[in-house]
């Protein structure tokens, strides 16, 4: 039988880093943000089947734009993990130059998608495909919109001198549910503009 | 200064009279007031909210069901309107599935989490009250839209075509899936709360084999509410699209309706389990007291409520049996839905066992919980049956399949809810219920149930569609549903008698002190009704049952109930592993806040906005909503202070 826990020593208070309860509450954000795109790619390919590869509207979409704004993002995300670094090693420099860094690039992301939007020849009113197309990306760029918001209050609060190795979970929240953004789109990037080809 | 330093070794103390009661009563404790009121996120009161909300609900859904039977008692009556049946039945479902089964539990789970866990309060408090909020937002808005006659009215699970623009053209059907969304929020914060609760505020020593099943029951709901509610949410977000901006995902043509019904069944079935799974653990952990004995069978129990779930996710299609899916579908699902009643039989068994190995207390709590097992076998069995196609064939959308979900939501929800009110009413208000009232009150409620539901079985067999607002002479129906509706009624008498008996109680009922039951859970230890502080130090917990360490006397091992972790520097208490509940962290609980109101406040002008397309008054909302949350996450502490303070 287990005995009584005793006395533990010096705890520390509040916690840190992946200890803190609001790490925790990320990942279930994640894990629950992680099925709402789950269920819209199902939606996509559910009808997708139903209707074979004449439903596509371009058979082959380009990747001219996707595919260099899939490494912008990309590049992005490795900006926010140089940046947390920084903030956790106490490289003042270092931490606000990542966080400026993958704000910039994420900027560059949802205005590439802006153009390669008005240069579709179907609405989202126009067809099914339309309708997944638009709802798909588009939820996706609310989510980096709001991964956007939540890097720059980071940025400000930085600015501020709220954060150093002391506290850095907040950084290390908004880091990961930027990372998610991004990983979720190469899903929502190789539903739309790779599965195509395979078909 | 609090909150400065980085690490302290908690003082052990013993509790010894006043000490140190009266210093976390200053540091707990809400400010009286309206204000005071708003902002509290106090477990306790926000359970106790949560559970009177929900009971509103469970009222309003009730009445309209008396109306509906009223307007079925006899053939070819003519009370109601085809229009006003429609909303009543929809609001029904409605109210009683999304505003009352779930709320009601969670309702309970707020109050008695941190209480069963030997902790001061949830993880998120401020996220508790905010999860609060939003649902009360999200019930209003709905009945809103059905006071001013735009209600909901194509079922709860609202097929398209029907609900579609062109064949329901007011926002009846926006209010809908904007209202459900709007609760989908306060369902899936509250669940990210149960699990993070769950993995870090357990007393030291409460390992997970050693928590009330209860909070297995709430931990597996809130696990699959996080992966299924999106489902919903999303089903309901294209619908919206659909009607208002032309998207084509449900259309006819170019669309796929039954892609609605995929979505909203692969909630819609995990949440069957998510309105019950938590009851039953209440009775898992209720009916042990009254038998004099721990639960039998603790750990395949705990298991079976985990296995359930996770089958949970692969029976959905078993609502869709009728639509023309491939044979190869059907047999698969068919078979995962039978399969599904290995592990629900576990707990049967184990209730059973615990009643006939132990020496019950034939109290009304008992009785309630008792009863659940006699009608979760009949709903169980109903399910069974269609859960196998050629059956469900046979009785899809006729009235055996209302007298189905009725045993399972008024059987294995709204009795141990209510066994659970009679068990746990002292702890919440420091007053027992009367028992010769509830003796009536339950044999009212039982017999009404049965009277009422049992028929229904025989009127779908007789062929009897469910939904439809009156039927013929002569069709052989009209003396069943006669009876169905006297036992309507005498079941509503019943929940009467316990709104009259919690009337009278709480004025005048016995005081109940700190144990009335003689129960094992930590939750008797500490005074009725519980201080703001819940435990005045942290106990360290050695077994399954704390309080019948003594009483079993098996192996020696003995929680510290009176001597334990102060932690009185502000809002504080213990962080600990996820698995063994080892100490790791001392947390600092937030402090009362406005903020999760004014962001439900916010949320409200949001969907008001998109309901009507005022889209200055949603954009309105949504700053609103920003600037509350900014307000919620606003960093505390200078980082350079901290290293001062540190060093």
């Amino acid at each position: 039988m287990t005995e009584v826990v005793t006395q533990p020593g010096a705890l520390p208070v509040g916690g840190e880093g992946r200890n803190h309860v609001a790490w925790w509450g990320v990942l279930c954000l994640i894990a629950t943000e992680a099925s709402l795109f789950a269920y819209l790619l199902f939606s996509y390919f559910y009808i997708a089947l139903q209707y074979g590869p004449a439903w596509l509207p371009e058979r082959h979409p380009s990747l001219a734009l996707g595919a260099p704004d899939t490494v912008v993002l990309l590049l992005s995300s490795v900006a926010v993990w140089w940046g947390e670094k920084g903030v956790i090693k106490g490289r003042r420099g270092q931490h606000l130059a990542g966080l400026a860094l993958a704000i910039g690039l994420g900027a560059i992301f949802v205005a590439v998608q802006l153009v390669e939007w008005s240069q579709k020849r179907f609405g989202l009113a126009s067809s099914s495909y339309g309708s997944l197309y638009f709802t798909i990306t588009g939820f996706h760029m609310v989510h980096v919109i709001v991964g956007l918001i939540v890097l720059g209050t980071l940025l400000g609060w930085s600015i501020a001198g709220y954060f150093g190795p002391r506290r850095h979970t907040p950084i290390l929240i908004g880091s990961a549910y930027w990372h998610f953004v991004d990983v979720v789109w190469l899903f929502v990037f190789s539903t739309f503009y790779l599965t195509p080809y395979l078909w | 200064m609090k909150g400065l330093e980085s690490a302290r070794t908690p003082e052990i103390v013993t509790i010894d009279g006043d000490y140190p009661a009266a210093r976390l009563e200053q540091i707990w404790r809400s400010e009286p007031g309206l204000v005071g009121w708003l902002s509290s996120v106090d477990h306790k009161e926000i359970g106790k909210r949560y559970i009177v909300t929900a009971f509103v609900f469970l009222i309003l859904g009730g009445l309209e069901a008396l109306v509906m039977r009223a307007q079925l008692a006899g053939p070819e009556l003519r009370l109601l309107s085809p229009e006003q049946y429609d909303q009543l039945f929809t609001m029904h479902g409605l109210s009683m599935i999304f505003l009352y089964a779930g709320p009601i539990l969670t309702g309970f789970s707020n109050f008695l989490w941190p209480l069963l866990l030997g902790s001061r309060d949830m993880a998120f408090p401020r996220l508790n009250a905010f999860s609060y909020w939003v649902y009360l937002a999200a019930g209003l808005f709905i009945y809103a839209g059905f006071i001013t006659g735009h209600g909901p009215d194509d079922g709860w699970f609202n097929y398209v075509p029907y609900a579609s623009r062109a064949y329901d053209a007011g926002i009846n059907i926006d209010v809908y899936a904007l209202g459900l969304i709007l609760l989908g929020i306060s369902t899936t914060v509250g669940a990210a709360n149960f699990v993070v609760t769950f993995l870090q505020t357990r007393a030291p020593g409460m390992s997970i084999s050693r928590v009330p099943i209860l909070t297995w029951g709430t931990l597996t709901a809130s696990v699959a509410n996080l992966l299924a509610v999106p489902s919903a949410s999303l089903a309901f977000f294209l619908l919206w699209m659909d009607r208002q901006f032309g998207t084509r995902f449900f259309a006819t043509a170019g669309g796929e309706p039954l892609l609605w019904q995929h979505l909203f069944w692969m909630f819609g079935h995990p949440w069957v389990y998510a309105i019950v799974l938590p009851a039953m653990g209440m009775v898992s952990d209720g009916l042990p007291t009254f038998c004099r004995r721990p639960l039998v069978g603790y750990t395949p129990v705990a298991l079976s409520t985990v296995a359930t779930m996770a089958l949970g996710f692969g029976v959905w299609v078993h609502h869709m049996f009728a639509t023309g899916m491939p044979s190869l579908a059907l047999s698969f699902f068919s078979g995962a839905s039978l399969i599904i009643t290995l592990p629900s039989a576990v707990a049967v068994f184990a209730w059973t066992a615990t009643i006939w190995t132990g020496r019950p207390v034939i109290t009304t709590a008992f009785l309630f919980f008792a009863s659940m097992i006699v009608l979760f076998v009949i709903g169980g069995v109903s399910g069974v049956m269609t859960g196998s196609v050629p059956v469900d064939w046979q009785l899809t959308d006729t009235y055996f399949v209302v007298a189905h979900i009725h045993y399972v939501l008024i059987g294995i929800n709204v009795f141990p809810v209510v066994g659970g009110i009679y068990y746990w009413f002292p702890k919440m208000t420091g007053r027992l219920l009367d028992e010769r009232l509830g003796q009536w009150n339950f044999w009212t409620m039982f017999v009404g149930f049965n009277v009422g539901f049992l028929p229904m079985h025989l009127l779908g067999l007789l062929g009897m569609p469910r939904r439809v607002y009156t039927y013929a002479y002569g069709m052989g129906w009209s003396s069943l549903n006669l009876v169905v509706s006297i036992g309507s009624l005498l079941f509503a008498v019943g929940v009467l008698l316990l709104l009259i008996n919690i009337a009278i109680s709480l004025r005048r009922g016995q005081a109940a002190g700190a144990d009335p039951w003689g129960a094992p859970t930590l939750e008797w230890a500490i005074p009725s009704p519980p201080p703001s502080y819940n435990f005045a130090v942290i106990p360290m917990i050695a077994s399954r049952h704390p309080l019948w360490e003594t009483r079993l006397a098996d192996d020696g091992a003995r929680s510290t109930l009176t001597q334990g972790y102060l932690l009185d520097r502000g809002r504080e208490t213990l962080g600990t592993t996820p698995l063994d509940a080892r100490p790791n962290q001392i947390l600092e609980m937030p402090e009362d806040s406005l903020a999760p109101l004014l962001l439900s406040l916010g949320l409200c002008g949001l969907f008001i906005g998109a309901l009507v397309h005022a889209w200055w008054l949603a954009g309105l909302g949504g700053l609103g909503g920003f600037a509350a949350l900014l307000d919620w996450l606003w960093p505390r502490y200078i980082h350079a202070d901290l290293e001062k303070a540190r060093d």
